[in-house]
């Protein structure tokens, strides 16, 4: 009977997994439909993020590292390149670590969160650009990273809470 | 799981700060840069060549013998006129004239930068 229920346990997070990994590659898939007005390499919408902040509180930092990973390389084979999976990887990966550092202080709530990942994900896409066209005279632009992604993120955070809510309280 | 509330003080707080930060970020940009004299072209890294900003002009920018983006300097100003890369990207940035602005076009390692040039330290003092 107990190997039973951790076999179950073991399908059920098999399968939420799966769930999150496919639902945060639709996201980026509508992502790339939408397009931004401000041409500024690195602002982005982050619809992603949803899946990403979503999971983070649903069922931990583990999960979201291994989603919001996986979720770069898969979009970066399918849709990208080298460049774009690059480019990905430092805004998701800052972006992940200053999340969960920050929901880890325990003083802030969701919104923040979500903003501060905005925020990192923008900056952390925007350096690698720097590095990568090896002037970081376009750092001129980094107020407007900031407020687009806390923008981003307010936004992101609204709705992410707004799915939290509605999904089953039970432990995966 | 604990998610509610969606935000308290604090958040409020953290977000208004990050607001006022930016703000004076931009403001202090705003303040330390003069309108500059000429723009620089690097492809790479590497100089590809200077121009005249008060010199209307249209400058193609060759890449492995083809032309790779275009661009235009008119009333002073510097844009992107056009460009071969797919997300065109470049060409929403609008046009340039304060020192250290830029233009970049990721997919072809471009830079456009303004930077100072000779004649209009003169005018700076007055326009700031």
């Amino acid at each position: 009977m107990r190997t039973m229920n951790e076999t179950s346990k073991k399908i059920r997070k098999i399968t939420y997994l799966g769930l999150a990994l496919s639902v945060a590659l639709i996201c980026s898939y509508i992502e790339a439909m939408i397009p931004i007005p401000i041409g500024i390499p690195g602002i982005k919408l982050g619809l992603t993020n949803v899946v990403i902040v979503g999971i983070l509180y649903y069922s931990g930092e583990k999960d979201a590292a291994s989603i919001s990973f996986l979720r770069v390389l898969l979009v970066g084979f399918l849709f990208g390149n080298w460049y774009s999976i690059i480019y990905s990887l430092a805004g998701a990966a800052l972006s992940f670590v200053v999340m969960a550092l920050l929901k880890k202080t325990n003083q802030f709530h969701l919104i923040s969160v979500s903003a501060a990942g905005g925020i990192a994900h923008n900056l952390g896409q925007f350096l690698v650009a720097a590095l990568m066209v090896e002037n970081f005279h376009i750092l001129y632009y980094f107020p407007v990273l900031l407020i687009a992604g806390m923008l981003t993120g307010i936004l992101i955070g609204i709705v992410g809470y707004q799915v939290l809510i509605r999904l089953p309280k039970e432990e995966v | 799981m604990k998610i509610c509330p969606a935000f308290g003080k604090k958040d409020i707080v953290f977000l208004v700060t990050i607001s006022i930060l930016s703000m004076l970020i931009y403001g202090m940009i705003l303040s330390t840069t003069k309108s500059g004299g000429e723009i620089k072209i690097t492809i790479d890294g590497k100089a590809y060549g200077i121009y005249e900003l008060n010199e209307d002009q249209i400058i193609p920018i060759t890449i492995d013998g083809g032309v790779a983006n275009t661009v235009v300097i008119q009333d002073g100003k510097a844009s992107m006129q056009s460009a071969t890369c797919p997300d065109g990207l470049c060409k929403k940035q609008g046009q340039i004239s304060r020192q250290k602005q830029t233009i970049v076009c990721l997919p072809h390692k471009v830079v456009v930068e303004v930077i100072s040039g000779k004649e209009t330290e003169g005018l700076d003092a007055i326009a700031s």
